[in-house]
């Protein structure tokens, strides 16, 4: 063993809280061969990520959101230590991530969703009972922690069961067990809940904000799915082109992308459409009337004029779909400054 | 080094411990690959029914010849015989799994899928040895026998190493693993036949370039008594362990490239 590791609650002295995970400046470039002619190769630079950027403080929770082949899944590779940067400096709690991958996999939890760390062929318990001894984890602990998670995620029931029979919600959730298992300080969750039902997806959801908020643990997310960020992360990140986009609020993401916010009204009767600026009726159907206005704004007072004016039935507000947040948001700040595209090289 | 051994056993004893919940699976496919790597030798002894000697080296001869690169080749098999399966894993990206672990990926790679069943090969190898032992005509010397020891611990580690460097290879090419059996498994077959009834080039290159000569056709030319091939010394007879030593330090050198390749390129 390389040491430092005591216990999961155990920082080394290098590392502030502050900035559990730091990036600066940090860049991957990939070369790709392309074939355009019988022998001919045709080389290019891809800069996946360029010139990264940031800190996560401890116990933060965070969302990492962008169009695919965004350098999201990069980003994650390079501070779980699997990829190499090709430029800057990062630290995960005081670790650098590419020089001591495995001192640093005592402290991390790392759960792909598209791919199981479990061994497939073996029940799940087999799995766990490995991570035990890989990871040194004392027996007291080991039984506390599987105990707690496989109570919380219900995987009482499917712990014998092999792995490759396991639903995909079943499996993430394994998979999510055997992450936590050393209590990791960080955990890194790339596209937890993809092909997750409505149940399943509560359920970790549930899980992870208990787990942030009783032990503290550091989590990262890409995510396609909004609703993971909207319910767990009070902050988020934008990557595009391998380029930090924007980093702060969820709400302030809103105004950057000038979203605006839904409010369905059902009346009494037909009526003409609703005068109530700032808002303003997009639709309307029967009785029933769309009125959209700016995200940024309360519905409180819309909706007490409303109530005030018309005969109201029945009404609710629908949050902006934040994939079309984004994409407003990416197109309007690339037209302030488009980043030059990397050309071929050779 | 010890954090490499103790995952690799871990991991073995977990695919043991699952092999063994199916014992009469376990008999079955053990008995399976004996049978399979077994009819090697039974074509071998057909051959003698009808030729009394092939390249000169009579049955019991090449019986010791076979004996010693099948049970070499064995223990390797057992514990590296998973490592072209890495191909794969780069392919579907499943090889980062592996990565966010503490443990060496070497180990890890090693150990996955834990075969028992290979057992097989080694006790079909170590039958033939006994019986070419037992019928061969010796003077057996103290030397002779620390060189059949030495032999069977160098070849198995001369194979460790190809298995490695194969894999290696793999991580730029991921669909070689094709190449690697032809040299693992194809490097056996052929080491179970005298060298002379081998072209000279061919001779050459497994001396020279990939050194499976060393796995037993020296040293069981020293323990026939036979004449080298290629005009060889006496005491290269002797090399077999530094020549071992030097394989595994070129495929370790050549698995950490490959390792450093996947690491910066992702792929």
């Amino acid at each position: 063993m390389e040491g430092g590791y005591v216990d999961g609650g155990v920082v080394d002295g290098d590392c502030p809280d502050g900035d559990f995970i730091r990036l600066e400046g940090v860049e991957k470039v990939f070369e790709v061969r392309t074939r355009t002619g019988l022998l001919r190769r045709e080389r290019r630079r891809v800069r996946a990520v360029d010139s990264i950027s940031f800190t996560v403080a401890r116990g933060e929770m965070v969302g990492y959101i962008g169009p695919n082949g965004a350098g999201k899944s990069t980003t994650i590779k390079m501070l779980t230590g699997i990829l190499t940067p090709s430029g800057g400096r990062l630290r995960v709690a005081g670790i650098d991530p590419s020089r001591e991958r495995t001192r640093l996999a005592q402290r991390i939890g790392v759960v792909f969703g598209q791919r199981t760390t479990l061994w497939w062929d073996l029940p799940l318990i087999d799995s766990y009972r490995l991570m035990h001894r890989m990871y040194r984890i004392p027996d007291r602990r080991y039984r506390e922690n599987l105990d707690r998670c496989v109570e919380l995620l219900e995987l009482e029931s499917l712990l014998d069961v092999p792995v490759r029979q396991l639903s995909l919600g079943q499996r993430m959730r394994g998979d999510i067990v055997a992450a936590l298992l050393h209590d990791p300080q960080v955990l890194y969750l790339d596209e937890p809940t993809i092909g997750l039902d409505v149940v399943s997806k509560a359920r970790v959801r549930d899980f992870l904000r208990e787990l942030n908020a009783e032990r503290g643990t550091t989590v990262l997310l890409t995510t396609h799915d909004l609703q993971d960020i909207e319910q767990l992360c009070s902050r988020v990140m934008v990557i595009d082109r391998g380029r930090l986009m924007y980093d702060g609020p969820l709400a302030g993401l809103h105004e950057v992308g000038d979203s605006e916010r839904t409010l369905v009204v059902d009346l009494e009767r037909e009526m003409p459409p609703i005068e109530a600026p700032p808002a303003r009726v997009v639709r309307v159907e029967g009785p029933r009337q769309w009125l959209a206005f700016p995200a940024s704004e309360s519905a409180a007072p819309l909706v007490a004029h409303i109530a005030a004016t018309c005969p109201l039935v029945d009404l609710s507000v629908r949050e902006p779909d934040i994939e079309a947040v984004i994409a407003r948001m990416l197109h309007r700040l690339e037209g302030a400054a488009d980043p030059a595209p990397e050309g071929a090289v050779s | 080094m010890y954090e490499g051994l103790r995952a690799y056993g871990l991991i073995t004893a977990m695919w043991i411990r699952s092999t063994m919940a199916y014992r009469a699976s376990f008999v079955m496919t053990t008995l399976g690959n004996f049978a399979a790597t077994g009819l090697d030798f039974v074509a071998i002894m057909l051959m003698f029914s009808r030729i009394d000697s092939l390249g000169g080296y009579r049955l019991p001869e090449v019986a010791f010849l076979y004996g010693l690169s099948a049970t070499a080749f064995g223990f390797a098999d057992l514990v590296l015989g998973s490592m072209d399966r890495l191909g794969r894993r780069v392919r579907d990206g499943t090889l980062d799994t592996l990565l966010v672990r503490p443990a060496p990926v070497l180990a890890q790679v090693a150990a996955d899928r834990f075969g028992l069943r290979r057992l097989g090969r080694i006790v079909q190898g170590v039958l033939v040895l006994g019986y070419a032992v037992a019928s061969l005509d010796l003077a057996w010397t103290p030397s002779k026998v620390l060189m059949v020891l030495l032999a069977l611990l160098s070849g198995a580690a001369i194979f460790c190493a190809v298995f490695v460097a194969g894999a290696a290879f793999q991580f730029v090419a991921q669909d070689a693993s094709e190449v690697q059996n032809s040299f693992t498994y194809g490097g056996q077959t052929l080491l179970q036949y005298p060298p002379t009834v081998f072209a000279k080039e061919l001779v050459r290159g497994v001396t020279f370039v990939l050194p499976l000569a060393f796995v037993n056709w020296l040293p069981a030319l020293y323990v026939l008594g036979r004449p080298y091939p290629l005009d060889l010394p006496a005491w290269l007879a002797f090399a077999p362990p530094l020549v071992a030593a030097a394989c595994c330090a070129l495929a370790m050198l050549a698995w950490r490239a490959g390792l450093r390749s996947y690491r910066s390129t992702g792929s």
